[in-house]
Formats: structure tokens, sequence, C-alpha cells
């Protein structure tokens, strides 16, 4: 007790010091949990990377409802925290009424647009990586059919799912893609027997590439495509790993450089839109030792040229976003 | 349709039916021995983690099992001592295990593997993989009965099986046996039951722990069986389904499986086809996975008739003074 005494008042003492020249940023999670195996677990990873590079500390809050979101960001912001970083789109409303009542704090959400002046918006060009691995899949397949399998249904999965499918088309047009979502509700991140379920029926219509962006729902989904015998695709980290030799690739989305980035430029981090995609790493294609084997040359030769040719603006992605709609679906 | 997909939607509907099945039986027992039973959800999910974290601990998933089993049936005494010995309300003692069990299932989890309240995967012997049954590989060519063999009664893990025979297991128990007699007529007059001279509280206890054990083979069967390994909030919401499935089949072991069979089918049609197209209308896809929400309160509210649940149910028994 004693000890927790002198540790609270040591912080205490610190943070008194340090005043408004030096400000802890924080980091919170979304409702996946800061473990997911890939969105939150990126931003994590972002966050840690600073710390170690750096020696600093940072606070950080797992949600374990809705209601929490706009009251966390309330006690992080008051308690002097800056910038906070906010890993999920679900914070929009929240920091819309939040932001500008701590003028002074600065603010960066992952995934959403929020127009204050104190806020920092990120976006990634995912359909641009879904793009991507849609294209590596079709190239995988045998049997010319591909799923995929979306967590929440939201404009957010689709835009996942309309890249991937341009990806496939754009390889083979002929090739079929089965497309799910888990749920409507926010347990669609979390299911990963239902996941696993949807696997299996995906299979048994012949897919035998399956595209999982369905955060912690696709750890079902990778599991059961590993036992079936047919590949996966992971999403957000970089998946690989879980299943080595069975997860063709993994659509990373780099949340932990947008983290980490946050946290380095610290309370003078530059406020407005900011977008990561294929020009600037903010979205790739994973290719380590454990997915080594399974890819052809073929397969990287195709990559590395829709890659520039997205990057020149040679070839166009369909951002679902920017109308609700899908050409090819 | 084809044939193959019909049996493949079949084989899915087993799978999902199985632990609803279980959890169902589970509040079968319970309530019909007069306490009511709310908790199904948090016994299934604490087994659930449980199996799969003894089971990523030592490597075996029949420690697991029986860790898990343990798990469930320790909650089910605190069930059993709140409302049998302390002649507490069942439903709040209902509620407050299935608290109980979200929370400590995460933060257990937490400080045992550091991976936010999962456990690792499970892989191997940590699992129950699927029994192939004899000659299902050589008789899978033969038309008809050859794919159904294969697929739908070959390949599933040894809990389904258990699942299904817990059927006319339970049926037999309680209503062919001496035990079963006083096991209903605990629900219906405990009086009468202690006039008779036979103790209603170890009755009760007994119904009790039969009803952890069968919903921690349900928990153990969702985190070892169909996933390989606990997430937080695995079960989602199937020991509720589980209760409603109860109350459909009328307190009937028989009607139980028929009603979770449908439940499991009506999932496994959600998920093969997420938007179906009905005579020139498509329905989308949030209908279809409402669908057994839907079907629950139609089929409540009118076809079942009147459902009664067992007269003594939910009340605690109090000895005449």
């Amino acid at each position: 007790m004693s000890l927790m005494k002198s540790l609270l008042g040591a912080a205490a003492s610190l943070a008194l010091s340090a005043g408004a020249s030096f400000a802890e940023p924080a980091l919170i999670f979304d409702l996946g949990g800061k473990f997911d195996k890939s969105f939150n677990e990126a931003a994590f990873g972002g966050a840690t990377r600073w710390a170690e590079e750096t020696g600093g500390s940072f606070r950080e809050v797992e949600l374990q409802s809705e209601a929490q979101r706009e009251q966390a960001l309330r006690r992080f912001a008051e308690a002097g925290l800056n910038p906070i970083v906010m890993a999920g789109f679900s914070f929009g409303s929240s920091l819309e009424t939040v932001a500008p009542d701590f003028p002074d704090t600065k603010f960066v959400i992952i995934d959403m647009v929020v127009d204050q002046p104190n806020v920092r918006s990120v976006v990634f060009n995912e359909h641009e990586g879904s793009y991507l691995v849609g294209m590596m899949a079709a190239k995988a397949s045998e049997t010319g059919t591909v799923g995929f399998i979306g967590g929440m249904d939201i404009p957010l999965i689709r835009k996942f799912a309309c890249g991937y499918v341009q990806g496939v088309k754009a390889v083979n047009p002929d090739a079929e893609v089965i497309q799910n979502m888990t749920g409507t509700t926010p347990a669609a991140w979390n299911d990963p027997v239902k996941g696993g379920e949807l696997t299996k029926a995906q299979i048994s219509q012949g897919a035998d590439v399956v595209y999982a962006a369905a955060g912690g729902t696709g750890v079902g989904v990778l599991q059961t495509a590993a036992d079936e015998g047919i590949l996966s695709i992971g999403v957000d980290s970089n998946q690989n790993y879980l299943h080595p030799g069975q997860v063709l690739t993994s659509m990373m989305k780099r949340v932990d450089n947008a983290v980490y980035e946050a946290f380095s430029a610290g309370v003078d981090v530059e406020t407005g839109f900011n977008v990561m995609g294929l020009a600037n790493d903010g979205v790739s294609v994973a290719i380590d030792e454990f997915n080594e084997p399974l890819i052809t040359d073929e397969m990287t030769a195709a990559v590395e040229e829709a890659t520039a040719k997205i990057v020149a603006g040679e070839i166009t992605v369909h951002d679902y976003m920017s109308d609700d709609s899908c050409p090819v679906m | 349709m084809d044939f193959l997909t019909i049996i493949q939607i079949l084989d899915s509907t087993m799978r999902l039916a199985t632990p609803l099945l279980l959890a169902c039986l589970a509040g079968l027992f319970s309530e019909r021995a007069g306490i009511f039973d709310i908790g199904l959800e948090g016994k299934m999910l604490a087994a659930a983690f449980l199996s799969a974290a003894v089971a990523a601990a030592t490597g075996s998933v029949w420690l697991g099992f029986l860790a898990g089993v343990g798990a469930s049936i320790s909650l089910a005494l605190i069930h059993g001592l709140a409302s049998i010995t302390f002649r507490g309300d069942q439903l709040i003692s209902g509620v407050a295990i299935n608290f109980l069990a979200a929370g400590l299932t995460v933060i257990v989890g937490q400080s045992w593997f550091g991976l936010g309240g999962r456990t690792p995967s499970l892989a191997g012997d940590a699992r129950f993989n699927p029994l192939e049954w004899p000659l299902a590989e050589t008789l899978a060519d033969i038309p008809v009965a050859g794919p159904l063999y294969a697929e739908l009664i070959s390949g599933h893990s040894i809990l389904v099986y258990v699942a299904l025979l817990a059927v006319p297991t339970s049926w037999y128990i309680l209503f062919r046996t001496r035990f079963g007699l006083r096991l209903r007529a605990v629900g219906e007059n405990p009086g009468a039951v202690d006039t008779a001279g036979i103790s209603v509280v170890r009755l009760r206890f007994t119904a009790v722990i039969i009803c952890g054990l069968l919903c921690g083979i349900a928990g153990a069967y969702l985190a070892t069986g169909l996933a390989a390994g606990f997430v937080k909030d695995m079960t989602a919401g199937r020991g509720f389904i589980a209760l409603a499935a109860l109350i459909f089949a009328k307190w009937r072991p028989w009607h139980a499986l028929y009603a979770c069979l449908l439940f499991g089918f009506l999932e496994a049609i959600g998920n093969r086809y997420q938007s179906i197209e009905l005579a020139g209308f498509i329905l989308p896809v949030q209908f279809m996975q409402a669908l057994p929400y839907i079907l629950t309160v139609v089929i409540l509210a009118g076809f079942v008739g009147k459902a009664i649940p067992p007269r003594a149910g939910g009340a605690p028994y109090v000895k005449e003074r």
C-alpha cells in the first residue's frame, strides 16, 4: 500500500512538474479490444513502438460499452493528456461533441473524418490494399471462386469488400466472389464460431481463398480455413504467422504508423485531414517468411505493377464510401 | 439448391444446434425441478473459458473438458446455494452468474495469458477433432446415402454425439425412472415430495448439478470443438436462445431437440444465404439474421399454445413450521 502511495505520489509530482511543456499521449481502443490480433492490436503496436524508442509513456483504455466513449474522451482530456488518439470510426459522434470543449487538446481519430480545428482525421485507402490482395487471391485460386467475410455490416467493411472484388475481377473477370457479413451489431467483431461457420459455407460453395475483414471474428475464419486446407487472407495487422503456410497474405493497414506518427509529433500534431494509402505506405501487402512459399513470382510482379499504377493514378480503385455503391457488386 | 447443398446446410445445423441443445437440456433438468435458471449463458461462458485455458496450458482437450465442466458445476452450485439453501430469488442469482462469468473470464484470461481475455489458439490434441466414422471415405461415392453418411452423420466432434445421446437419456431419466418422477414432482409440488419423506433440497441440488454438467459440455464444445480457443463473450446469447427453445419445447426433451434443430437450421440458412430472393422480393441479410428471434416471438405468441412452466418453478421451498 505504502509502495503504491509513493508511486502515485511520484507520478503526481512528475505530472505537476512536467506541466504543460510535456503531456503524455493517450490511446483509446475500440470495443474489439486491444488484443484482437488485428485493428486495435496494430494501434497498440504503434504506441508500444513509440514508447520503446523514446522511453516515453502513454495512457490507454479499453472500452467495455458504447456508453463509455464520451466518458473516456472527457476523462483523458481533463487529465491533460495530449494528443488523444482513438482507434475506430465509432468515436466520430462522441468526438464531435467533446472536441470543441477542449480546444487546447489535440485529438486524432482513425477511420473517420471529424471536422474540428483540433482534430486530425486519419483515413486509410483500404480499397487499394484490398484490391491488391484481391488480385493475389484470384491468382492463387484454383476453383475460380473466392470468398470475403466481413465483420459488422457497415460502409467501411463494404469498402474492403468492394476493393477486393475489383482486384479479383481485374485478374479473372469470370471469377466468382462469395460475400458474407457476420452481423449487424458490434458483437459481429467477436464471434469466431460464426466466422468459422461462414467459412465452411463458403468452402462448400467452392471458395478456396477467403479474405476476412472481421476483427476478432477473423481469427475463426483463418482457423477454419487452415483446418479445411484452403488459403485465407488476414487483415489490418500482419496475420501471416497465425497459420504459417496457410495464410496467403495479410492486407496491412498501418494503423501502427498512424499512432506512431501522432505520438511522435506530440502536442504539435498536425490537425486536419490525412489520407494513408499505397503511396505513403498506409496500406500494404504482407510478405514474410511465413507466406513466402505461397507467393509466386507472377503474383509479386502483378502486385508491384498494380501498386505503381495505383500510385501513378493509372488505375483508380473505386471507393465504396465515396458514393455508397460498388460498380462490380 | 442441389442435394449436396442441403446436406451441407444440415451438417452446419448439427454443429450450431449442439450447444443450444445441451444448454436447453441443462435448463430442462433445472426448471423441471423448480429452479429457474437464466444463468445458462454464464455457465457456458465460464466452461468455454476454462476448457480452452486448461487445454491450452496442458495440451490435453480432456483435461480442459474436465476443468470446463468443473467451472460450470461450481457456478451451478453457487446458484443452488443462493436459491435453494438461502431461498434467494432465482432470477437475480442467475443474472449475477451471467455477470460474474462475463467479467471473470476476461480478467482471469488477461492475467493468465496476457492476450486481453483471449486464450492462445488451440491445435492438435488440445481440440476436439472431428470423428471420422468407419468407411466414411469409401461410402462417400454411393449416391444419396453416401454423402448423407459421410457428411452429415460422420465427421462431427464427439460432443455432438454426446448431445444427441443426451436427448433419449434425459427422456428416460425424467419419465421412466423413480428419480425422474421425483424430480418432476419437486418442480410441481415440493410439499407432496417432502411429505413422502424425500429430501427436496437434495433433489433440487442434484438437478442443478446435472444442469451445470450439461452447460459445461456445451461451453467446452463451443471453445474446443467449434472454435479453437476462447474469445470474450463467445457464447453470444446462445444461453438465452436455449431458454427460448426450452419454453418453445414446453420443457420436454424430444421437443427440445426439435426446437434446437430448428434454431440451428435457421442460423445455418442465414449463414449460407445472406440474401434470399423469394417471389421477386429480395429478403435482406438483416432479416435473415433476425429470423431466429422473430420466429421465437411468433411461435411463443401464437403457435405452441399455452406453455405452462412447472408449477413450483421460481419459488424457494419453505418447509412448514
